[in-house]
């Protein structure tokens, strides 16, 4: 143990000579956090609010139900400010900025054509325009939706209506308890919003979480990889001729790659949490996740490396390899997202399972994380096993 | 001190080491002298437990040593070939680290640190990175770490490959001291002249088998019927060579830069007709020197080829 805690010390030794780990443990990771977070966190974290022109032309009882409950209902709850307009016309100036209004970011403008309660009413062909500002993409496509929900719950309407006259059509005649009956029968299907936030990582978290697993794997590389360096160097021969036990060697680098890791994780947790205002949650469940995250990548990366022949294969399959697992394992955006095989792919990697174990410490407690620190070392396990018996053959010339 | 008994080593279908046994006592420099690829550097990986052997045995101090002994290879000292040193450590740091390998206590670490530093003359450049060093510093580098340990047992796997003629000479007289001083010493070679100036006994390999053994003398008497005829000229060096090989008694013909080595039985006999030989070629002999063979002659007349092969 003594021989294994030698090599880890003069390989620290170089490591913290080799001034690169500070870029690759602290700096880059944490510049990168704290770019992302800053990009991100306006688009999606801030409060959204679209400004909608509402030209109301029709005045009819179809249109009610639009400008005073849908969009009306918006506005109350804050998310959209409506702006009358007098006119289609009026409503598509401001919306291009040509107006007397133009000092205020029109995202949207929804006109409602003159006769288009009469037109619905009497089963001709009518319309809802939407005018959308080129500037405003998502308010914009929120407008458009906004309406087509509305044109395809007439729809639906209108196709009762029609069913119904078909099949009974003495039920029209009561047209009261037509209504009634509408208004008694349960939605046949509800959807209800089960808010995420409980189980989805701040953005500033995620990015520092996700940079921070990522550069991991480049970290443990420098303890992993000296064993290649060694041989480069002919300093293998000189510690497989000292009187120290094969395994020590190995191990020595493990610990290398350990300290290494772990203290640029704390680092970054650390800098994370009081320069950029991440929130990693609970301390012991983080520091559960990060031990076992760790192991995995020195696992992992002494497999790749063990594939290696010399030290600069070494360095370029270990570059492949973290990029690679740190994409599919969604550290650079929210994978799991994007659905499909991609946030299925992802649980490939130690990377998904270290993001999902800090999901589940921020919306549970820290049993909850045990599935992923299992997983995490069941990566440890299985990929340490492997680089061992392709070391064991290095080692045993 | 060190004992190797038949040992074997083959990598795929080529033997490397076919056999070899020599041994080495305490105070004795045994040279191992042969070509490129004759088997040396796979030798002493075996004896020094870095390499797994096919076959054989090596004892040291009568007990086996195998690759995963630890307890003896602290008897062993190794010179690798190849630098085998970290450059982004001084020279101080690099000697302490492979000390500390060694279980050395502290006090006497640093104590013998200094004195390593001393023998092998770097003292002034201790706490000096070892990548700003010249070659020769850091072969005498290489060396030192092998030294530090005290250890029964030096090897040193060809030290002075690539090494500009001042430091050669220096590392030379470093091992000739360490020899004098009592330590066990196993060097390998393709300098004749080396193997002539530091060993006792020399081990004359190729292909992976010892071909002959002994002291340098024991060595010359395998060719004791012949002399060696030195003649230094000018001129078609290679005409001149070609029409020595036909002239009878000529064992072997070799040409150096500046000169023709012979090796003829009875020189005396031969002299007149070697000499007329050379002048019919156009050769201008500057220069005769007869003497004993040498141990490249013996190698020569051992192998059929050079050790500059």
């Amino acid at each position: 143990m003594r021989s294994a805690l030698n090599i880890a010390a003069k390989d620290l030794r170089q490591r913290v000579r080799d001034r690169s780990i500070y870029v690759i443990a602290l700096a880059a990771p944490l510049g990168l956090a704290a770019i992302f977070g800053f990009v991100f966190n306006p688009i999606s974290d801030a409060d959204f609010t679209a400004t909608f022109a509402v030209a109301n032309v029709d005045q009819g009882p179809l249109a009610a139900p639009l400008v005073d409950g849908v969009l009306g209902g918006l506005a109350e709850a804050g998310n959209v400010n409506l702006v009358q307009a007098a006119s289609a016309e009026e409503a598509t100036r401001l919306v291009e900025g040509d107006g007397e209004r133009a000092d205020q970011d029109i995202d949207a403008a929804i006109i409602i054509p003159a006769d288009f309660s009469a037109r619905v009413q009497t089963g001709r062909p009518a319309e809802l325009r939407v005018v959308q500002n080129a500037n405003s993409s998502l308010a914009a496509t929120l407008a458009l939706a906004i309406v087509e929900g509305y044109a395809r719950e007439l729809d639906y309407v209108q196709g009762a209506v029609t069913t119904l006259a078909a099949f009974d059509p003495a039920r029209l005649a009561d047209a009261a308890g037509v209504a009634g009956l509408a208004a008694s029968t349960p939605h046949p299907v509800t959807v209800r919003d089960v808010s995420a936030s409980t189980k989805q990582l701040d953005n500033t978290t995620f990015y520092g979480a996700g940079l921070a697993t990522f550069f991991l794997f480049f970290t443990v590389q420098f303890g992993v990889n000296s064993l290649l360096e060694e041989r480069h160097f002919g300093t293998l021969n000189r510690l497989l001729a000292a009187p120290v036990p094969r395994w020590s060697i190995i191990l020595g680098k493990a610990i290398t790659s350990f300290g290494l890791g772990l203290v640029s994780m704390l680092i970054l947790i650390v800098a994370t949490s009081f320069i950029l205002g991440a929130d990693w949650g609970n301390p012991a469940g983080v520091a559960l996740l990060v031990v076992a995250a760790t192991a995995s990548a020195i696992g992992v990366m002494a497999m790749v490396s063990a594939l290696a022949r010399t030290s600069e294969q070494g360095e370029v399959f270990s570059s492949i390899a973290a990029v690679g697992l740190g994409i599919i394992g969604g550290t650079f955006f929210p994978i799991n997202q994007a659905g499909g095989v991609l946030a299925s792919l992802r649980f490939v990697t130690p990377h998904a399972w270290f993001l999902q174990g800090l999901g589940d410490l921020a919306g549970g407690s820290i049993g909850d994380i045990l599935p992923a620190v299992v997983a995490l070392l069941a990566f440890t396990a299985a990929s340490s096993g492997i680089a061992l018996a392709l070391l064991r053959r290095r080692l045993n010339p | 001190m060190l004992e190797c008994r038949d040992l074997r080593k083959s990598f795929g279908e080529l033997a490397a080491v076919d056999g070899v046994s020599f041994h080495i006592a305490a105070g004795e420099t045994y040279g191992l002298l042969g070509p490129n690829g004759a088997g040396k550097t796979t030798s002493i990986s075996m004896a020094v437990g870095l390499m797994q052997r096919d076959g054989g045995q090596v004892l040291v101090d009568g007990e086996p040593l195998d690759p995963g002994t630890t307890k003896l290879k602290a008897k062993i000292g190794l010179v690798p070939q190849d630098l085998a040193l970290y450059p982004d450590l001084t020279a101080r740091e690099n000697l302490r680290f492979f000390g500390r390998l060694y279980d050395m206590p502290r006090a006497r670490l640093s104590r013998r640190v200094d004195e390593v530093l001393e023998i092998i003359g770097l003292s002034d450049r201790a706490n000096d990175r070892a990548d700003t060093f010249s070659g020769g510093m850091k072969r005498r580098l290489n060396i030192g770490i092998g030294l530090l340990h005290a250890p029964g047992l030096l090897v040193l796997d060809e030290p002075t490959v690539g090494v500009d003629p001042q430091s050669r000479n220096a590392i030379l007289e470093s091992i000739e001291q360490l020899g004098s001083e009592g330590l066990a010493v196993l060097y390998t070679t393709h300098y004749m002249e080396e193997a002539e100036r530091l060993c006792d006994r020399i081990g004359i390999i190729d292909r992976g088998q010892i071909k002959a053994e002994g002291t340098r003398r024991e060595l010359a008497q395998i060719l004791s019927q012949h002399d060696r005829v030195r003649l230094s000229a000018t001129g078609p060096l290679h005409e001149g060579a070609e029409a020595l090989r036909r002239i009878a008694g000529v064992q072997q013909v070799d040409v150096t830069d500046g000169a023709i080595d012979v090796l003829v039985e009875q020189a005396g006999n031969s002299l007149m007709a070697i000499l007329s030989a050379l002048d019919q070629s156009g050769v201008s002999i500057t220069g005769v020197e007869i003497d004993e063979p040498n141990l490249e002659a013996v190698f020569l007349h051992l192998t059929g080829r050079s050790l500059r092969d």
